[in-house]
């Protein structure tokens, strides 16, 4: 039987096993995280008090579904908690697991590495008490606790509404709802939004519900900034009417919707092309989610999509990976499938025009700003390497030159702001500006890790 | 509703809304004894207790962790020991030693 590797314990990833095992396989199922269901999903640890049910609200039954079938098939495949998949080379992936280093040879690999906030850089953002929107919402889930006494939830992201009332509905004082997009431009995405209209309706319902409970909601506000000495103390905007307005808090939630996660598809030989959409560069796949010889990507790491998607996309790697093994696969429920992710991914792109990447707030971003938050590069600092003479135009030679993305996090925070502010200072197109290449180890890992290269 | 008086006398970044039961540790940080129970993250025990986790190697301006799931690599902690771990996926453990200052680590080791 082949060796076939799931890497993810997501929506996308337990889906994807789930297919695999009826097939009679048993695949090996890496999971960074001790517990699985991905960040969305995420489980509570047992000790903690926390009614799910009433945090995940609608999505409860999927939550509940997902973990009951993550449980039907626990016994019936390999499950490595924990593991972190720092390298791949030569179909072999590189793990580290409680300190210990190991390797997990494939013949096919699924990828269902999921996503993290997109970010675009703020005078202030690193201050103590700035978290991304999806931090804030995993602290709640996973430790039962909330950002800051007072908190203003802001940037643009369909995350912001939901993650201002989980924490509304736990307890949290919320000084403002801040959507750094104009509502005309959620009307204006309406067609791509009604491919869910079901989502579309909740997206409302939660927005209402926050009016409801009189925590105001500003749209089209423009950030300039996050004040504080030594944490936040206040978020400083223009509304859309243009007014200054500083709002007193002292912990922010700040997200500008998900990237996904692509380093390892990267690793193991995804090729990646510029999606004008997202603005971000996404790995090539085929419907399918075929991203190379015996490599499947799945889930919201190989395209933004949600949790419906995800398990939708990561049946159909798993189908595809079962067809390429030569067993034949329903030609129906391929077709299925393929219908709900591509609906659901329309309904994504839909969403990213009504929370729009504020293109123009990289560009008025002031010189002293940080750009990469782990190497200290500054906004100016990069806009000084692109226009000397002779200056680099391209993300990785700017990152060779500043330092910015060459740090611990590999660029996964600063790189989308990069890419804005290198186009931005030469002028170019932003495909032109590049996309930052990865390396092992994806994750910091300790030296001796990297150094047993054999099982 | 939240309670204004409780979350004003409040010292920590975060606040914790949800109760956790089970055994109670004991750890310092920068040498002061606080509590934890089991299953709280180290970026949970520092951010309950203060608003700092580390300072940066850069200037030393203080940070206190960002995408709180492993991704952005923003809160290393030492444990004193040339240690160091990522507090939002590393569980507290009984008798810990956490140090948000690299210089008062040097000072201990």
């Amino acid at each position: 039987m082949p060796d076939v590797v799931i890497v993810g314990g997501g929506p996308a990833g337990i889906r994807a096993a789930s297919i695999l095992v009826e097939a009679g396989l048993r695949p090996v199922l890496v999971n960074e995280a001790r517990e699985v269901g991905g960040q969305g999903y995420r489980k509570p640890a047992r000790s903690l008090a926390l009614d799910i049910n009433a945090l995940m609200g609608s999505e409860a039954g999927k939550y509940q579904r997902l973990h009951s079938l993550f449980a039907s098939l626990r016994e019936r495949i390999d499950y490595r908690p924990g593991t972190l998949v720092w390298g791949i080379h030569e179909k072999t992936l590189h793990t580290l697991s409680d300190d210990v280093a190991g390797t997990i040879p494939y013949d096919a690999l699924i990828l269902a590495t999921g996503a993290t906030d997109r970010i675009m850089p703020l005078p202030g953002w690193t201050l103590p008490g700035v978290f991304t929107l999806g931090g804030a919402q995993v602290i709640l889930k996973d430790q039962g606790c909330l950002i800051g006494s007072r908190i203003v939830f802001l940037g643009s992201s369909p995350l912001l509404f939901l993650a201002a009332l989980q924490y509304r509905r736990s307890g949290a004082s919320i000084a403002a709802v801040v959507d750094t997009t104009p509502f005309s431009a959620k009307r204006a995405a309406i067609r791509d939004l009604a491919a869910s209209p079901r989502t579309l309706a909740r997206g409302v319902m939660y927005r209402t519900a926050l009016h409801m409970a009189g925590i105001p909601v500003l749209d089209g506000a423009t950030p300039l900034g996050i004040d504080g000495k030594d944490h936040v103390e206040g978020v400083r905007v223009k509304d859309s009417r243009g007014r200054e307005r500083l709002i007193s808090c002292d912990a922010v939630a700040y997200g500008h919707g998900l990237k996904p996660e692509t380093q390892l598809a990267e690793l193991a030989g995804a090729r990646f092309r510029f999606d004008p959409d997202f603005r971000l560069w996404l790995p090539e796949t085929d419907l399918d989610g075929r991203a190379g010889a015996d490599l499947y990507l799945a889930g919201d790491g190989a395209a933004i999509g949600g949790a419906d998607a995800a398990e939708a996309s990561g049946a159909l790697a798993a189908h595809a990976l079962l067809a390429d093994m030569g067993r034949p696969q329903s030609e129906t429920e391929l077709v299925r499938l393929r219908r709900q992710v591509e609906r659901l991914r329309r309904f994504q792109k839909g969403l990213a025009q009504a929370f729009a990447w504020p293109i123009a707030q990289a560009a008025a971003l002031p010189d002293e700003t940080i750009a990469c938050r782990c190497e200290a590069v500054t906004v100016g600092e990069i806009r000084a390497a692109v226009q000397a003479p002779l200056g680099p135009r391209e993300v990785n030679r700017v990152k060779a030159i500043t330092r910015c993305g060459m740090g611990r996090c590999q660029g996964r925070f600063c790189g989308p702001a990069l890419q804005e502010i290198v186009a931005g200072a030469c002028e170019a197109p932003i495909a032109e500006a590049g996309r930052l290449r990865i390396q092992a180890p994806v994750k910091p890992i300790p030296l001796h890790a990297a150094l047993e290269l054999e099982p | 509703m939240p309670d204004e008086t409780k979350q004003t006398a409040h010292k920590g970044q975060f606040v914790r809304v949800v109760p956790r039961h089970g055994t109670k540790l004991r750890l310092t940080i920068d040498g002061a004894a606080v509590e934890a129970v089991e299953g709280d993250s180290l970026l949970a025990v520092l951010l309950l207790n203060g608003r700092v986790v580390r300072h940066l190697e850069f200037g030393g301006e203080p940070r206190a962790g960002f995408c709180l799931m492993g991704a952005c690599q923003d809160c290393w902690v030492s444990l004193g020991n040339s240690e160091r771990v990522r507090a939002c996926t590393t569980l507290a453990a009984d008798g810990m030693v956490l140090w948000t200052n690299p210089r008062k680590d040097n000072v201990d080791a």
